[in-house]
């Protein structure tokens, strides 16, 4: 069975590791200045609110050219934040995405 | 009615983590499997694949990874795109640091490994309903919900996949958006998360049709918590779509 792979396993973990780690064993971040502490708080809603955008508005095709996608995910997604918003139940929100999804696949229409 | 103890507080507030991680346990395990898979046609054997997801443990990476090796990449470029592809990981980082400040510094690496976009998505918002860290929680997040499936599911598909169908014909595909979509939702507790995630999102979209996603979530990253800090502090009007800390815990209503 080849290993050949596995150094270069390691050497993208090794320039993995760094940006996850560092923020974290850096001293004095839970000193720091109130602003920014705020953007700090900030960048929660933000960085995931972008995955989100990204994840259903933007799509790559074999040599990572980037175009704009619009489909079926559009409304599932907008399905989720609604339940999210409304019972307050992630969970629930995810099946309903995912069952318009699968559904509108099945039926040809996405 | 009466605030809920810290012990209620906790226990629902870890039933919501549960609750959460379930759902992405779907999504990261679909995608594993996706990625042994998609390993496996690539020519990885089940040895460079289970090392993929448990060293780099990213998923976005990994796939590109398999793009760059077939595509004859020079393992030097390759570590590189890697780095770039994972960058936005330091805002994790960095938004937690603050909760885990009095933690050991050992457990903070350990932690630091586990901490994907999944793991911080739900772990934030468990410390914020809790105004602390409960390393409990973040382990279930990130392990429950990502390292363990992600981990299982390439195994599963670089061994014994072929036969199994394509998890995006069930709508798997989009758990992942609509889960970090939804998570930036319960994070929503004002005008100044609203405008950041609404910017974000733009920003993010914009960037990365002009230039690269991985550069267009980092940008929309940064770029929403600027225009958020400007916007006046109000909470935001409209019934339902400001969820405070507390609301999100509860059952139903």
């Amino acid at each position: 069975m080849s290993t050949a792979l596995v150094p270069l396993a390691l050497l993208m973990g090794l320039v993995t590791y760094p940006w996850r780690t560092i923020p974290l064993l850096v001293p004095g971040m839970q000193r720091l200045p109130p602003r920014v502490q705020l953007y700090l708080r900030l960048v929660g809603p933000s960085v995931l609110a972008a995955l989100a955008a990204v994840n259903v508005m933007v799509v790559l095709d074999p040599q990572r050219r980037a175009s704009f996608h619009v489909g079926v995910e559009w409304p599932a997604v907008a399905l989720c934040l609604a339940l999210v918003a409304w019972r307050r139940n992630l969970f629930v929100g995810l099946i309903a995405a995912a069952a318009l999804v699968g559904v509108a696949r099945a039926l040809g229409l996405a | 009615m009466t605030a809920p103890d810290a012990a209620t507080q906790l226990r629902q507030s870890r039933r919501q983590v549960v609750l959460d991680s379930i759902g992405i346990a779907v999504s990261s395990g679909g995608f594993g499997f996706v990625f042994g898979l998609t390993a496996r046609a690539a020519g990885y054997s089940p040895v460079e694949a289970g090392a993929m997801s448990l060293i780099v443990f990213a998923g976005a990476s990994q796939f590109a990874a398999i793009g760059y090796v077939l595509g004859g990449f020079s393992w030097l470029g390759i570590v590189v795109l890697t780095a770039f592809l994972n960058a936005r990981h330091f805002l994790y980082g960095a938004a937690l640091a603050p909760f885990l400040a009095d933690r050991p510094r050992p457990l903070r690496a350990v932690m630091a490994h586990l901490l994907t976009d999944e793991a911080f998505a739900i772990s934030i918002a468990h410390f914020r309903r809790l105004g602390r860290a409960d390393l409990t929680g973040y382990f279930i997040a990130a392990i429950g919900s990502t390292f363990v499936p992600w981990n299982l599911m390439t195994l599963l598909g670089v061994t014994v996949g072929g036969s199994i169908p394509d998890p995006s014909r069930f709508g798997l595909d989009v758990i992942f958006p609509a889960a970090m979509g939804g998570l930036a939702v319960g994070l929503i507790a004002g005008r100044r998360e609203l405008v950041a995630a609404i910017v974000g999102a733009f920003a993010a979209v914009g960037i990365s049709l002009a230039w690269d996603p991985a550069a267009g979530i980092i940008a929309g990253g940064l770029l929403g918590p600027i225009v958020g800090m400007v916007a006046p502090v109000g909470g935001v009007a409209g019934a339902g779509v400001g969820l405070d800390r507390r609301a999100m815990v509860g059952p139903p209503d």
